[in-house]
């Protein structure tokens, strides 16, 4: 049993902004696999909880007539990875999904969820860096976009406003077309496991000459960050193997990963650099 | 009191339920101390290893961090509904002649995934078949029999 | 010799119940108002209490009732188990109380509440108020024994339980003369056992009797530690035990139990059920320990391995539980495969404030066989010798007397599972493949040996009872105190019984129940024993309702019981191998002859003074990232000489798992604790690397059969045996692929980093 004194569960997204709207102190539970676990650990006592599980609709993925890619916020990540959308537009996406828990997890687990908890392991969050992805968010009167790069506060924390759902996550074409992405996710398990590093590169290339390299890592920092440094050398250099190398260094310019007990600053910091090599490496092709 | 409970109705193993459950509940501790089905198994509660698996409308679910009234309109298979007149399923009968089954406390949840699997009907290599059954933790076989299983009756379908 | 059951893939006699859902374990149970317990836990790893306040928790709505120390005899009692003994030198250390008024660990327990429902209990937990002085821990077993350390348990003032060792001939002499000496230092973690079933019992009473439903491997010695720990008399317990979710050693412990007993004797019998957490599980059940070896070897310039000199310290947590026979049965079972002419072991197991260690698969022998195989390798690669000519140079031969235990060698598979295992693997052909490698990911195979025991004697007692009763058409029922934990017990003892009294499979019905009011008397599953131990019952009891069988028959027939036999059910006269009529007949007339009435039954004990040692082989194949530091195994091979396999496809299944245990152990698996605190940092499975099935390789079981003449059957041990020589074949195969030798596991990809950055490969 968990330690609840009231779910609320709303038919739709009107009713539920309207609710939160009016109690700002409930907690929203969409696939519950970071709500539900926490409570079992007794993270929350007498926990209100404002579940999303009935809301239809909130679990589409089309594209809009600009080619912007949209992402309902209750997308599972199981849809996610099967998505042909995904799969044939931003397969960094797809491959960020797949990695995340097991499958069970995944059919039950919401991409909004995952960002929305600010985890700094967050296993769709580097992908989303590198697509510079835009994330919608509704009150029951209001509503606004804001880059995702901008959304994490800290561990755990997002800038979310009081009675704010997520609602829908935007890429827009400029920022997947033309672009070749790869997901490292660094772990002990190849399954079922949580990020000790993760690693997305998002490439766009004109002769094996850099016109946008985007790369972004989690667990690396206090947030999901992008390697500035190492983006804005990388611009107009040809993929060769020493400015791959080059710009794998110059990641760790941004990069502020711990020690911990699931791994240490140092080692962190090594498999940045070779995940990122290795993921420019692969996008490069042969050269 | 009366705040906590909350009526429900859901399809489990083709039949028809309605029952009043306390909104504290997970769906593992309805169906196993509501509607004794305690092929449902929990593990550890949280997740990670995949005894308590379900089917929720086809999909393999942990149950053990579902809420109970999530399942309100939901169809829901464990693994007792499986045998159908009293003849095993063909993952049952595969688990069963490959001899992945040891102490079959992960078995029900294997089950009910193969099965899910089998019901999608999609081609799968070597790889995807272990990716699509990774959320089951299993100490006693080593996975190579429940592996054997699994690929033998996606073969034979 | 041939069998028609014996041998043969029978399927497994629990399999339907299990794939279907059926077969019910403790917690598939259900009792009218049953309650629900839960166990206040330290937070500290060694504190005293100095005051405890129970009062708000119990004024909580729905407690029943809240128990500390104050509330239970003092009893202290050991925990393992062992069979009694007679001889009081020779019991296990009884160091703990069922609650404690001083914390030796975190998660040790402090104090009981019994309530309506789990999350009552969980907030009454919370408001229990416990005054602690806080105490210096020590989670290092070298740092515990140095002076000033802090002392756990008050009668072990260095902390040391105990300090007894081995040896044989003359290692002075032998290091004196010898030609070449290596030394090397082996280290293994905590490691656990993690069983999909956590530890979970209810229990109730009937008239003044205690009733236990537990999950757990051995019924009839739980009855006999409950009793002790609440100082009852052994008759007042009754333990039943149903399926169970895996044990692996961990439920060879008696943990849960006499807190159920303490909990329903505190509510007027009323059943109170405590299921642990996975969280409780990993820090308040048992580990495996972890253990540090200092090698020293003697060998000759023709490579003959002439003395061996071990320094051994276990980490035992903080109470002693198996305590010292762990690391005694080390370097025991150890040493029934290579010549030594002198051999000197001294290991001391020492209290910390970790966790206790007990009994888990393998029992203390994967651990040292970590570190021989290690060390093997490691001259092999000094000498720059053929690792596994080394081997063969050394092994013993069958006929083989252990100097100390005196327990003769009558069969001995090594070299023919070398053989085998090298073929499979492709030994030479890939060694050559493998030579001088540069890249980014290299590969290299490696291997490693073992022995093992079936059973405990002649250490302790071990005997077995079983009940055979044939029912009116002719198949019978199988009665044992010996438990059916997931290896597949139930189903070998249904072949053993079926191949020696003549019957198809499906006419015997093993009842998988063990209940000590009726099951007959069996120490339980541990020590790989049963197959070999409690076959024996089975075959005896077996040739007995045989008998009985064959003497009606010919009292019936006329002729004489030398020339009839019974096969497949049916009695035949030997030689004409002429049908005289089914079994069913003979049952019959067994139960209703108005004049000869007497049903078919037989109740027999065994008392096994032998043992029959078990060898096997583990080949591995590797691939090592040398930029992330990832080890992934590609191909695993064991071989195991078992003697003869009661039933491959079971036998498979316990190499498969016992395998992917080492494979943990070797690469991913071990419980941390922050050195600040003690308290665990990875206590669920999450965070504690047990692998999933796409970290698992292809793992290959074979098996060369030397029929064991000790065994019924010819069978030797097989259960825990698979799960103690692929982690140094895999660490040996690390060692081939890069040159770093890997004296520490789980070599996890931090540790490898850390360690190729010590080298200078990064």
């Amino acid at each position: 049993m968990f330690d609840i004194k009231q779910v609320y569960e709303p038919m739709c997204l009107k009713s539920a902004l309207e609710i939160y709207q009016n109690n700002p102190h409930l907690t929203i539970i969409a696939g519950g696999t970071d709500v539900l676990i926490n409570l079992r650990h007794g993270k929350y006592e007498e926990v209100e909880l404002l579940s999303l599980q009935k809301i239809k609709g909130l679990d589409e993925i089309k594209i809009l007539e600009d080619g912007t890619i949209e992402i309902g916020a209750l997308t599972t990540f199981t849809k996610i990875f099967r998505n042909d959308i995904i799969n044939k537009h931003v397969p960094i996406l797809a491959e960020a999904a797949v990695s995340m828990g097991g499958p069970q997890i995944r059919n039950i687990a919401t991409i909004g969820g995952n960002i929305c908890n600010g985890a700094v392991s967050a296993d769709s969050a580097p992908a989303l860096f590198t697509l510079n992805a835009l994330l919608y968010l509704e009150t029951a009167n209001a509503s606004r976009t804001i880059p995702i790069t901008e959304f994490y506060a800290g561990p755990g924390r997002v800038k979310l406003q009081p009675g704010e759902i997520l609602t829908k996550i935007l890429i827009t074409k400029d920022n997947y077309e033309n672009f070749k992405g790869k997901y490292f996710k660094f772990s002990n398990r190849k399954a079922m496991d949580i990020a000790m590093i993760g690693v997305a590169v998002l490439l766009n290339t004109t002769d094996n000459k850099v016109n946008d390299l985007r790369i972004a890592l989690g667990v690396s920092a206090p947030t999901p960050i992008r390697c500035q440094e190492a983006e804005k050398t990388s611009l107009g250099l040809e993929l060769t193997e020493e400015n791959m190398k080059r710009i794998s260094e110059l990641t760790i310019l941004d990069a502020k990963p711990r020690d911990s007990w699931r791994g240490s600053k140092a080692y962190r910091e090594h498999l940045i650099k070779v995940l990122t090599y290795r993921a420019l490496r692969e996008l490069r092709g042969n050269k | 009191m009366d705040e906590l409970k909350r009526k429900i109705s859901f399809n489990v193993n083709d039949e028809q339920v309605s029952l009043e459950v306390d909104i504290r509940t997970s769906l593992l501790e309805v169906l196993r101390n509501e509607l004794h089905l305690t092929g449902v198994k929990q593990g550890c509660g949280v997740g990670e290893c995949g005894a308590c698996t379900v089917l929720i409308d086809g999909e393999p679910i942990d149950s053990c961090i579902y809420l109970a009234i999530w399942a309100d309109g939901k169809t829901i298979t464990t693994v007792e509904g499986l045998a159908k007149n009293g003849k095993l399923s063909k993952v049952q009968e595969a688990y069963v002649n490959e001899g992945a089954i040891q102490c079959g406390f992960c078995t029900p949840g294997l089950v009910l995934t193969t099965t899910a699997l089998v019901e999608k009907g999609e081609q799968l290599t070597d790889e995807e078949i272990k990716r699509e059954i990774s959320g089951h933790f299993c100490r006693c076989t080593g996975y190579q029999k429940i592996f054997m299983a699994v690929k033998k009756v996606l073969e034979d379908k | 010799m041939s069998y028609r059951v014996i041998g043969k893939e029978v399927k497994r006699v629990d399999a339907v119940n299990k794939v279907t859902g059926k077969a019910k374990f403790t917690d598939d149970f259900f009792e009218r108002d049953m309650l629900i317990g839960k166990v206040l836990r330290s937070p500290y790893a060694h504190a005293k209490i100095k005051n405890i306040n129970v009062d708000k928790a119990k004024a909580l709505e729905g407690v029943v009732e809240v128990l500390t120390y104050k509330d239970l005899p003092n009893i202290k009692y050991a925990t393992a188990g062992h069979p009694y003994s007679l001889d009081p030198k020779h019991r296990d250390v009884a160091d703990r109380t069922i609650l404690t008024d001083k914390a030796r660990h975190v998660g040790d327990s402090i104090a009981i509440v019994i309530a309506k429902d789990e999350l009552i209990a969980e907030k009454a937990l919370k408001l229990i108020e416990v005054d602690y002085e806080v105490l210096p821990f020590v989670l290092d077993p070298e740092k515990a024994m140095e002076p000033g350390a802090p002392i756990i348990h008050d009668d072990r003032p260095n902390n040391v339980i105990s300090s007894v060792g081995q040896e044989f001939g003359n290692v002075d002499e032998d290091f004196k003369n010898a030609d070449y000496v290596f030394t090397g230092e082996y280290e293994t973690s905590v490691v656990q056992h993690c069983h999909l079933e956590n530890h979970t019992a209810y229990a109730y009473m009937e008239n003044d009797r205690i009733v236990i439903v537990s999950s757990t491997q051995i019924p009839h010695i739980a009855r006999r530690i409950v009793a002790e720990a609440l100082g009852l008399p052994w008759g007042k317990v009754r333990v039943i035990k149903p399926y169970i979710g895996g044990g692996f050693g961990n439920k060879q412990e008696v943990i849960v139990e006499p807190m159920v007993a303490a909990m329903t004797l505190a509510v007027n019998g009323r059943p109170v059920r405590y299921t642990m957490t996975r969280e409780e599980s990993f820090i308040a059940t048992r580990t495996r320990h972890a253990m540090k070896f200092y090698m020293k070897t003697a060998v000759t310039k023709d490579h003959k391995l002439q003395a061996i000199h071990i320094k051994a310290i276990s980490n035992n947590g903080a109470y002693a539980s198996h305590g010292h026979s762990i690391i005694m049965s080390a370097i025991s079972k150890f040493r029934p495969l290579y010549n030594f002419k002198s051999f000197k072991a001294e290991p001391k197991t020492v209290y910390t404030n970790l966790p206790s260690a007990g009994a888990m698969r393998g029992y203390g022998v994967p651990q040292i066989f970590f570190a021989l195989e290690s060390h093997l390798d490691d001259i092999a690669k000094k000498l720059n010798i053929d690792p596994i000519e080394f081997r063969m140079n050394n092994v013993i031969q069958a006929g083989h007397v252990d100097p100390i235990s005196k327990l003769t060698v009558r069969t001995f598979g090594i070299p023919e599972c070398i053989k085998k295992g090298k073929e499979l693997i492709k030994w030479d052909e890939k060694q050559e493949l493998y030579k001088n490698q540069t890249g980014e990911k290299r590969r290299g195979l490696g291997m490693a040996c073992f022995s093992y025991f079936s059973g405990t004697y002649p250490v302790c007692l071990e005997v077995a009872g079983c009940r055979i009763a044939m029912n009116q058409d002719g198949s019978v029922q199988l009665m044992l105190g010996a438990t059916e934990i997931g290896q597949g017990a139930d189903t070998v003892f249904t072949q053993m019984a079926a191949e020696a009294i003549g019957i198809p499979v499906d006419m015997v019905h093993i009842i998988s129940t063990q209940d000590t009011d009726v099951a007959p008397f069996d120490t339980g599953a541990y020590a790989s024993r049963q197959t070999y131990i409690t076959g024996a019952a089975v075959k005896q009891a077996a040739i007995e309702v045989k008998k009985q069988v064959l003497e009606i028959a010919s009292r019936k027939t006329g002729l004489k019981v030398e020339n009839l036999d019974i096969v497949d059910g049916k009695i035949i006269e030997v030689g004409l191998n002429r049908l005289i009529c089914d079994i069913s007949e003979i049952a019959l007339e067994a139960f209703y002859d108005r004049i000869d009435s007497k049903p078919i039954t037989s109740d027999t004990s065994v008392n096994v003074r032998t043992n029959a040692i078990a060898y096997g082989v583990s080949f591995a194949e590797v691939e090592v990232d040398m930029l992330t530091g990832q080890i992934e195994v590609l191909h695993l091979i064991n071989v195991h000489d078992s003697g003869t396999i009661i039933n491959p496809i079971l036998a498979e299944g316990q190499v498969h798992g016992g395998v992917s245990m080492s494979l943990g152990a070797a690469l991913s698996e071990r419980l941390m604790f922050d050195e600040r605190t003690g308290a665990p940092l990875n206590n669920n499975l999450l965070d504690y690397k047990l692998q999933t099935i796409m970290d698992t390789p292809n793992i290959e079981a074979h098996f060369v059969e030397l029929p064991d003449p000790t065994g019924a059957f010819g069978q030797k041990s097989l259960g825990e045996n698979p799960t103690i020589s692929p982690a140094p074949a895999v660490r040996n195969a690390v060692l081939d692929a890069t040159g770093v030798a890997f004296n520490k596991i789980p070599m996890n990809p931090q540790s490898v980093f850390e360690k190729f950055k010590e080298e200078g490969l990064l």
